[in-house]
């Protein structure tokens, strides 16, 4: 992996990564801002903006009022006369108050202008499942926007992918919904300290296995990772492949693994229904039919609104059991219930 | 008065333009050489002409889907409008917008939005990108009565007015969205009102005035370029015609229409122009004149251009990027 080759590498959280990569990107375009609720003076429920306001003043890092709509679509308009901006949704399920702004404009504005105008837009947010947040804050919302024309979808697992994938984002001259796992700010990853992009629209293979593959994203790495080293004890040997960017879709690599292992596990925290699950899995189907020696299985968050409840959220979310079991369910294991 | 409006004479010529244009593409609907629909400006002349004529080339507008008026008035080429609406490759957008679409940022013009109140927040943050930029532009938002009433219009507003954004929200009330009268929607009098709401000056004009119009739009410009943020304008007019040329039921009262069709913004300008201003009659038949050839000269245009390749449909859906010549666009 790439940061192996760093000068420099130290520890740092998602949040600190991202913190920087706004930093950087802000240092190096003027027409970088970020706009969002509590992300000035607080620097951010989750400090990803911290140090940002001292930094840049207030007419580029803007505490706005509590209207996520105005915040996307003034986000949009900036976009339209030149400006980068970047939006911070505190929780992702907010993105119900932006969708008009993100699939009817921000999606839309280029084609519908003939490829006269460009929209560099990006919308954060963060994905808050798994902490009793319950079932307005903890839903994991990507597809919708995968099913929308215009729009590149990133979902980061670590801090080194998190801080390259938001920079290439802020360059890119086309609408980003860039995903952040809340449970994942915190954990602590190798961070080079010289600059670097990681490309949009590039898979990366956390763990090479030749058995089966994997492919997940942001904490779906993690659950696949924890699952590969429980199977690694029985002999079994997978692949675990970081989509990392969901929109554009790194088929090429995705491909070259399902033809290497010919079989199938697609690992979302998401709902079962039209998932991004559903997606990888049609894709396989689609271009390597005949690689595959199994069906292709889906793990995926039960078809609910997340409930409270600790022991009822575990329920509903997909666990590492789950992938385990799907993992042997391609192989035709026989499992202990 | 500032010395830098456009002559008054230009301001009937780009009246005229947006009649005999709304005129015929309605012909062009009928004739089925325009596809969807058609939102006819007719009646409303005076509230864009007006408001651009208080504007500079290095001003925006953003504009709704009755917009035809609003991109004649910011300037824009009838031939590349037509061409557009038609579904034409040399359309403004190459045939992927059509008439509720039509986006040219070279003249200020940041798009047409066919969703109602859409465009209001992006506005506000074109408005606050380009003070960012150094520049001393202003925004204009044109909406109907229909999109006060939304909820973005309502956050659109409030952030406009803490950014201090250079945006004038100029709604133009024509009493009627589709089939529902204004008063059927809200409990206030005037639009304007609600600015109050907002801690910036609400205006009422009388939108088929169009010199009350520009002074009106010039002063909210000019207190925006200071930066002391928005205003809302409401201009109250009419539309004349139906709410779409695919829209054959009209609710509206004949006599109401009638009344409306007797304060029509271009007669009276030109009585202005004439008892006032002293132009002479033979100039204002001129002026209508060549209006009419123009638009006639944009028909012509939009039918001689062809139509867009099929296999063109899936360009521009994203920018140029590294990872979209890297093959990896799906």
């Amino acid at each position: 992996m790439s940061e192996a080759a760093a000068d420099s590498v130290r520890e740092l959280t998602m949040s600190e990564a991202l913190n920087e990569a706004l930093h950087e990107e802000m240092n190096r375009d003027a027409g970088v801002f970020v706009i969002g609720e509590d992300i000035a003076t607080f620097g951010g429920l989750f400090q990803v903006t911290s140090g940002l306001l001292e930094r840049f003043g207030p007419r580029r890092v803007i505490d706005a009022p509590i209207s996520e709509a105005a915040q996307a679509g003034a986000a949009v308009g900036a976009a339209l006369v030149g400006c980068r901006p970047v939006v911070e949704l505190q929780i992702a399920d907010f993105v119900s108050l932006v969708m008009d702004q993100v699939v009817n404009h921000a999606g839309k504005w280029r084609y519908m202008s003939g490829g006269r105008v460009t929209v560099p837009f990006v919308l954060r947010a963060a994905v808050s499942s798994g902490i009793g947040m319950a079932a307005q804050h903890s839903q994991t919302l990507e597809a919708w926007f995968v099913h929308a024309p215009g729009l590149i979808v990133i979902m980061p697992s670590t801090p080194y992918d998190a801080k390259g994938l938001l920079k290439a984002a802020i360059r890119d001259d086309n609408p980003v919904v860039f995903l952040e796992k809340r449970l994942l700010y915190s954990r602590p990853g190798p961070v080079p300290t010289e600059e670097y992009i990681v490309p949009i629209g590039v898979a990366d293979v956390k763990r090479e296995g030749g058995d089966v593959t994997v492919v997940t994203y942001a904490q779906g790495v993690h659950l696949a990772l924890q699952a590969a080293r429980q199977l690694a004890r029985d002999g079994v040997d997978v692949e675990v492949i970081d989509l990392r960017t969901l929109k554009p879709f790194d088929m090429e690599t995705v491909a070259t693994s399902v033809r290497k292992t010919g079989r199938l596990v697609a690992v979302t925290e998401a709902v079962r229904a039209a998932s991004m699950a559903s997606e990888i899995v049609a894709r396989v189907t689609d271009d390597e039919f005949d690689s595959l020696k199994a069906p292709p299985v889906r793990v995926t968050a039960r078809d609910t609104p997340m409930p409270y409840s600790a022991s009822l959220e575990r329920a509903v979310l997909p666990q590492v059991d789950d992938v385990v079991r799907a993992i042997n369910r391609v192989l035709g294991r026989v499992t202990v219930p | 008065m500032s010395t830098s409006f456009p002559p008054l004479e230009e301001l009937l010529l780009r009246m005229w333009q947006i009649r005999w244009f709304e005129l015929r593409a309605m012909e062009l609907f009928e004739e089925k050489l325009i596809r969807g629909s058609v939102h006819p400006y007719i009646g409303m002349e005076a509230i864009a002409v007006g408001a651009c004529a208080a504007l500079g080339n290095d001003d925006y507008i953003t504009s709704t889907h009755r917009g035809h008026g609003h991109c004649v008035a910011k300037g824009l080429d009838l031939k590349l409008m037509m061409a557009e609406i038609i579904g034409r490759e040399d359309g403004y957008c190459r045939g992927r917008g059509g008439s509720m679409h039509i986006t040219a940022i070279d003249r200020g013009m940041l798009g047409a939005d066919a969703i109602v109140a859409g465009s209001s927040a992006i506005a506000v943050g074109a408005a606050h990108a380009l003070r960012l930029q150094g520049r001393d532009s202003v925004v204009v938002c044109f909406f109907g009565d229909g999109a006060s009433n939304q909820g973005i219009l309502h956050e659109a507003c409030n952030l406009g007015a803490v950014l201090d954004a250079p945006v004038v929200f100029v709604c133009e009330n024509n009493e009627w969205a589709i089939s529902t009268p204004v008063a059927a929607a809200t409990r206030i009098e005037n639009i304007a009102d609600r600015a109050a709401g907002y801690g910036f000056p609400g205006v009422i004009v009388d939108g088929n005035d169009v010199l009350a119009v520009r002074d009106v739009a010039a002063e909210a410009v000019a207190r925006a370029r200071a930066g002391k943020g928005p205003t809302l304008i409401e201009a109250k007019s009419y539309r004349i015609t139906p709410h779409s040329a695919a829209t054959k039921t009209d609710l509206r009262p004949p006599e109401e229409l009638d009344a409306w069709r007797a304060r029509d913004p271009i007669l009276s300008f030109s009585r202005y122009l004439r008892n006032e201003a002293g132009v002479e009659p033979d100039r204002l038949e001129q002026l209508e004149e060549q209006a009419r050839r123009e638009v006639e000269e944009a028909v012509e245009f939009a039918l001689a251009s062809p139509r867009p390749e099929p296999e063109t449909a899936l360009e521009d859906v994203f920018a140029p990027a590294e990872w979209a010549t890297a093959g990896r666009l799906s």
